[in-house]
């Protein structure tokens, strides 16, 4: 089922002179408003007028998250803060979180970008859509919410948590439709299988499931136990948020990129070049119909590949493999993206502790749950146990509210999180997806 | 007249308390008094030793979390009710007690009480003015055989 039937099913010719013609307009508009991009193309010896086809996007220089953060909070709007309707905000890789800013008209596109993958998992107008994202500064609550609203179909933004009145809803509203990250789907489906739950009283038929890294064994269970179809969302906040790419029922295999919004490369992650088609590499995005803050090669470090072939659902926006992994070494633990140095900036100058540290990973009962081990400087502050609790709460409390997720906090001795090659290892993941 | 215990930080581990036991023990530290504040994550080991400078290098340098803190050893009556006299000038001196525990040998016909108070100095005034007493380091570690 198409959300927008002319434009997902587009001649590729016609799709990628759309494209220029976008990426052309955005070019120029980031070199006039943005003087971070101007200053960037200036050194790399590259003007607007250069950019004369699609291959010469790769004359531009790529941006990286650090470029955000330090251009945070506003300093790669291209829109007048007038015009801006909407700030979202996601992980950076220190203390401060990177910002996204929306003009009415990039919250439009969005919208009709969720809508076309409502679309693709056959959503239509007469579902209940329960969405289960987070909302707030992050976007996959809001993001699909406007997707929902503008497809026509009804929404039900009861955010994340809270299961026992979730599966009420769902029950009581005909919640026909859930999104939310796969780990809390499968969550959701434990409890009804531990509650011997009979699923005939759900008329729900479809996950639309993303924000982190998930794979088709974790597919099969939650489609097992909730009794649906699970489908596939990949988006982030630099480009806009949920709905970037998405897969279709028909294939079940690989997830259509809207490359009438966005422009797609795989480059390999150390030289910068592209790779061919069907080989794995990083995802670099351009947006080109961003007014608020477009990003120009953007480098998510998320490792996929193109898949060439044409689809079987007939749309002509080429796929790209389920997310593979991450070039770097951020991890997504309950659909937030964590990094490791966000910890040490939270944690360094707290007196008493060594800013040495390392984060374990691990999913208890479908649920990630992360401790971060720290270091105590070797004179003890205090024999108390009350002021030593109370230092465990100050350094959990520090890294909490860097990374926006609880963590259980576990002191340790000076020099004994393991060492290699003198450097630390900062994160042990013992998920296994 | 207080004395010096050492503190150390102990992980909640198996087998973290035996490894620490043996390094005082191949060193020569000989354990006077000894508690231990727990709680689900780590554990605050408090020791009475016989070179506490000593135990507290070598504590440190193999990779523990230490400091030394200033204790009044108290000698009570070791029979029944033997601590109220030493509880109640604290008491009504106003000093307030972090935490206590006890010797593990008797020196002369008395127990031992390790005392952790807020005011040290005062703590030890008031004590000799109710004719509780004190004792020094050397007293202790004479008393353990040393």
């Amino acid at each position: 089922m198409y959300w927008n039937k002319p434009v997902e099913t587009m001649e590729r010719e016609a799709l990628e002179k759309l494209q220029l013609e976008r990426l052309q307009h955005t070019v120029r508009r980031v070199y006039q408003c943005v003087p971070f991009y101007r200053e960037r193309m200036q050194a790399a010896g590259v003007e607007p007028g250069d950019i004369q086809s699609l291959s010469d996007i790769r004359k531009l220089p790529t941006t990286e998250k650090t470029d955000l953060r330090d251009n945070y909070p506003f300093g790669l709007f291209a829109a007048p803060q007038e015009e801006i309707v909407r700030i979202h905000a996601s992980s950076g890789t220190t203390g401060k979180p990177i910002v996204a800013g929306y003009t009415a008209h990039d919250v439009s596109v969005w919208s009709e970008v969720v809508a076309r993958c409502l679309g693709c998992a056959h959503i239509s107008r007469d579902d209940t859509v329960q969405v289960s994202y987070g909302y707030g500064l992050f976007t996959g609550g809001l993001g699909l919410h406007y997707g929902v609203e503008r497809m026509g179909a009804k929404a039900v933004p009861t955010s994340a948590g809270n299961t026992q009145r979730q599966l009420m809803l769902m029950e009581d509203l005909g919640s026909t439709a859930i999104a939310c990250t796969p780990s809390y789907a499968l969550m959701i489906g434990e409890a009804l299988r531990d509650e011997n739950f009979d699923l005939t009283r759900l008329k729900l038929k479809t996950g639309i499931f993303g924000a982190e890294p998930w794979t088709e064994k974790m597919r099969d269970e939650i489609q097992k136990l909730l009794n649906i179809k699970a489908l596939d969302i990949y988006g982030l906040t630099e480009t806009i948020g949920p709905g970037v790419a998405m897969e279709c029922m028909e294939a079940q295999n690989g997830l259509h990129v809207w490359e009438d919004h966005f422009i797609i490369e795989i480059i390999d992650p150390d030289t910068g070049d592209e790779v061919p088609d069907g080989e794995m590499g990083e995802l670099v995005i351009t947006t080109i119909s961003k007014e608020g803050m477009p990003t120009i090669r953007y480098r998510t470090h998320d490792l996929t590949a193109i898949i060439p072939e044409p689809c079987a659902c007939g749309r002509t926006h080429r796929r790209i493999q389920r997310l593979r992994g991450r070039t770097d070494d951020m991890l997504i633990i309950r659909g937030v993206n964590v990094f490791p140095s966000q910890v040490e900036a939270a944690i360094v100058g707290i007196p008493g502790i060594a800013p040495r540290y390392l984060l374990v990973v691990d999913r208890v009962n479908n649920m990630d749950v992360l401790e971060v081990q720290v270091e105590l400087a070797p004179e003890l502050l205090s024999d108390e146990v009350r002021k030593l609790e109370e230092l465990q709460r100050q350094v959990a409390r520090a890294i909490e509210q860097v990374i926006g997720l609880g963590v259980n906090l576990r002191l340790m001795n000076p020099g004994s999180i393991e060492r290699s090659e003198g450097k630390s290892r900062r994160v042990v993941d013992k998920r296994v997806l | 007249m207080s004395v010096k215990q050492i503190s150390v930080f102990i992980e909640n581990r198996q087998g973290a308390l035996e490894k620490f036991t043996r390094l005082l023990g191949e060193n020569g530290i000989d354990l006077n008094a000894l508690s231990m504040a727990d709680t689900t994550n780590f554990g605050i080991l408090r020791a009475i030793v016989n070179e506490p400078a000593k135990a507290l290098q070598l504590v440190k340098d193999h990779g523990y979390t230490a400091n030394l803190t200033d204790v009044l050893a108290v000698a009570v009556p070791d029979s029944p009710g033997g601590l109220t006299d030493a509880l109640e000038a604290l008491t009504r001196g106003n000093v307030s007690i972090e935490y206590l525990y006890s010797l593990v040998r008797r020196v002369g016909e008395k127990a031992v009480i390790i005392f952790r108070v807020d005011k040290p100095d005062e703590a030890a005034a008031l004590l000799a003015g109710a004719h509780v007493e004190l004792l020094s380091h050397q007293a202790i570690a004479q008393a353990n055989g040393h």
